[in-house]
């Protein structure tokens, strides 16, 4: 194991025995499938829907470099200044060197898993710049000191008794009380003053239209809006796959992403921003910045098999839906992007010397396909990161880092017998009269009879007690 | 950081061109059948947003003030923010009067009415350009008349909807209304109150934006 890699095995292990941590998760996503399902209860239209939203994102890819051309032009002309950035490190030194300008000392940022993939609150706060998370989640998890357990709903790990516990260490002259609405009051009262001051809002962007040079957001509770447009300064941050071809193709994704997330139909606001402040106009910031991020989406965009990743829409569905995610949680996966979808980005952007046991933390029962709304082959790529990560020379980077002798030898093992007569009918009668003496300790064995029983051999093969009711070898 | 722009581009179109990728069709069929009879659409509507505790008051075109009045006095709001320079906030003004609520006019810029505009005024009332049927969903059309931020900050906000400026999707009302051709800074769909659930699944109301929305009807 590489040395600093996260360690997936033994995280999910300790949210394990974690009950209370297991409990939230179950409650939540129960509820979270069962309002999705509503809202897809007419199977016609979300066939018909579904594959409209997937033919707008494919679209949008089989146009990714003319689409992104075509956005900056646009969005340069609605007066939006474009950067574009190969990395975190220099979106975030974009990111510095705008608040430098703005001389910046407080920003308030709405919900941007970009960000959170480029850790930017950290090097925020390193340069001396307050920064606040204004989704209420969000804001709840840097209280915390923690990360999101879930890209649509970050503070989901935790309950009402838990957030009022630490609102109350963490906010001045907050009551304990364990009520929803008192806490929600409470967060409304401290970022409503931060709004008013903030020198810059950040956010992130759901779909950015070539077309029109337009940015979509959407969300619940206004935190987005008010990032957006009371402080003079306001920053997009878009991965590079966020772009549509038409306004036309918001629609299909506007339709899809809010049920599949929430089960909501449409969110509180859909808040589409063409520039900034015009002459004439009484509010909105005076500076719109987009900053379009790769950070590897330009590597996943060039394997035709992988590019299918970058479909996403990140409704986070596929995490609801997933049985893996809904025992160990999100943090087990140290990762920005938890659940199947983490499970086939993170190890694409951060190669798999760290990231290799990602695409191994599933069962591939297909539940995230089924429900994808743009039909991502989530379990597909899963498979082909599994085989990239112990074959060298493929596309991922760190290809082959988890190659272990052992098991390639077991397995060309494996292949030989299975290849001759003979050497199959050998192994099979040995297996059958002395893998039952074989003690579960064996090196390999034992990874699987730890938590399990181990199998017990039949007496006798199948090929033994096919020949016994009269059926020939061939 | 062009450095950036060039070596992205050129990796995609590169990538792209030796692996091109045909998109299936879009065809938008599937949206474009869900259509409501007239007299479905506004019920609709009113039965989505209540859901999500959106407040409905009828009115007239002759009378919608006098209720809008009525309200505010019933409800005891001491503020509406309103733009002084558009038809409806003209026809707001008319014998308003003003002991029970103080009418604000939207007239500076923002800059000079934040401390106003946070801590005090109670209430804002805007236009609309139309609402949603398929989601409940009031279209706002910001300008420079009618800012964004007055259907934002106070607390209360008071939508004018025309019960005939009513559409089955957000698609046909962006198409009929040609919105591609010219955006405008800033377009919102607005369907209910701000709400979060972030705490434990609990649905609270009132988070960042306004704690009530109330679409003021106004039937011809
Ligand atoms: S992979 Fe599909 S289900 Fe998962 S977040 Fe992305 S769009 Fe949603």
């Amino acid at each position: 194991m590489d040395g600093n890699a996260p360690d997936f095995a033994a995280a999910s292990r300790a949210a394990l025995a974690d009950p209370q941590l297991r409990g939230n998760f179950r409650r939540a996503m129960d509820g979270l499938m069962t309002k999705r399902a509503a809202q897809f209860a007419e199977p016609a239209e979300w066939h018909g829907v579904r594959a409209l939203a997937a033919s707008v994102r494919l679209r949008a890819l089989s146009k990714l470099p003319e689409l992104l051309e075509k956005l900056e032009e646009n969005c340069t002309r609605n007066g939006i200044t474009v950067h574009w950035a190969a990395t975190t490190e220099e979106a975030n030194s974009i990111a510095l060197d705008i608040l430098h300008k703005a001389n910046a000392k407080l920003v308030v940022k709405g919900k941007s898993m970009v960000t959170e993939e480029m850790h930017l609150n950290a090097v925020l706060e390193k340069d001396g710049i307050e920064v606040l998370e204004s989704d209420l989640g969000e804001y709840i998890v840097q209280l915390d000191g923690t990360m999101p357990s879930h890209i649509i709903m970050p503070a989901i790990h935790l309950n009402t008794k838990q957030i009022a516990h630490l609102f109350k260490r963490k906010i001045k002259d907050a009551e304990s009380r364990e009520d929803a609405a008192y806490l929600t009051d409470l967060a409304r009262r401290v970022l409503r003053a931060k709004f008013q001051a903030a020198d810059v809002g950040m956010s992130g962007v759901n779909a950015a239209v070539a077309e029109t040079g337009t940015l979509c957001l959407i969300e619940n509770e206004g935190n987005g809006r008010m990032c957006t447009t009371v402080p003079p300064v306001h920053i997009a941050f878009m991965g590079l796959e966020k772009v549509v071809e038409k306004l036309e193709d918001v629609p299909p994704v506007i339709s899809l992403l809010p049920r599949s997330a929430t089960g909501q139909p449409i969110t509180t606001y859909v808040n589409m921003i063409s520039g900034p402040r015009k002459s004439g106009e009484k509010d909105g910031p005076r500076e719109v910045h987009l900053v379009i991020l790769d950070n590897g989406r330009s590597s996943i965009y060039a394997d035709p098999e992988l590019r299918d990743t970058l479909r996403c829409i990140r409704c986070g569905a596929c995490m609801n839906h997933c049985p893996v995610y809904t025992k160990v949680g999100g943090h087990a996966y140290e990762a920005p992007y938890p659940g199947p979808i983490g499970k086939i980005l993170v190890p694409q952007i951060e190669g798999l010397a760290k990231r290799g046991a990602m695409p191994h933390a599933c069962t591939m029962c297909n539940a995230c396909v089924e429900i994808c709304p743009v039909k991502i082959p989530i379990v597909e790529i899963m498979g082909r990161l599994r085989v990239e990560a112990v074959k060298p020379g493929g596309a991922v980077k760190d290809g082959g880092a988890k190659a272990s002798r052992a098991e390639a030898m077991v397995w060309s093992g494996w292949a030989a017998m299975n290849a001759s007569p003979t050497a199959y009918r050998i192994a099979t009668v040995a297996m059958s009269r002395l893998g039952n003496a074989a003690p579960s300790s064996l090196p390999m064995l034992k990874e699987w009879t730890n938590v399990r029983t181990k199998p017990r051999f039949a007496g006798r093969t199948l090929h033994d007690l096919a020949r016994a009711k009269g059926i020939p070898d061939v | 950081m062009s450095d950036a722009r060039n070596s992205i581009l050129t990796k995609l179109r590169k990538t792209r061109d030796a692996h091109p990728l045909t998109p299936p069709a879009s065809d938008f069929a599937p949206i474009e059948a869900k259509q409501w009879a007239d007299e479905e659409r506004l019920p609709r509507i009113r039965r989505l947003m209540e859901a999500v505790h959106t407040e409905f008051i009828d009115a007239t075109e002759a009378d919608w003030p006098a209720m809008l009045r009525e309200f505010l006095s019933r409800e005891g709001v001491g503020s509406l923010l309103y733009a002084p320079a558009t038809d409806a906030g003209k026809r707001l003004v008319e014998g308003w009067d003003a002991a029970s609520t103080t009418l604000i006019p939207y007239d500076r810029p923002l800059e000079d009415l934040k401390p106003q505009l946070f801590e005090s005024i109670e209430a804002g009332l805007t236009t609309t350009r139309g609402a949603i049927a398929e989601t409940g969903s009031l279209i706002l059309w910001p300008t420079a008349d009618e800012p964004r931020t007055l259907s934002l900050v106070p607390h209360i906000h008071v939508a004018l909807l025309r019960a005939d400026a009513l559409f089955d999707t957000f698609l046909q009302a962006m198409r009929e209304q040609g919105w591609a051709d010219a955006m405008p800074t800033n377009v919102l769909l607005v369907s209910g109150p701000s709400k979060t659930a972030d705490i434990e699944q609990t649905l609270a109301y009132g988070v960042h934006g306004p704690k009530r929305l109330v679409v003021l009807v106004v039937h011809p």
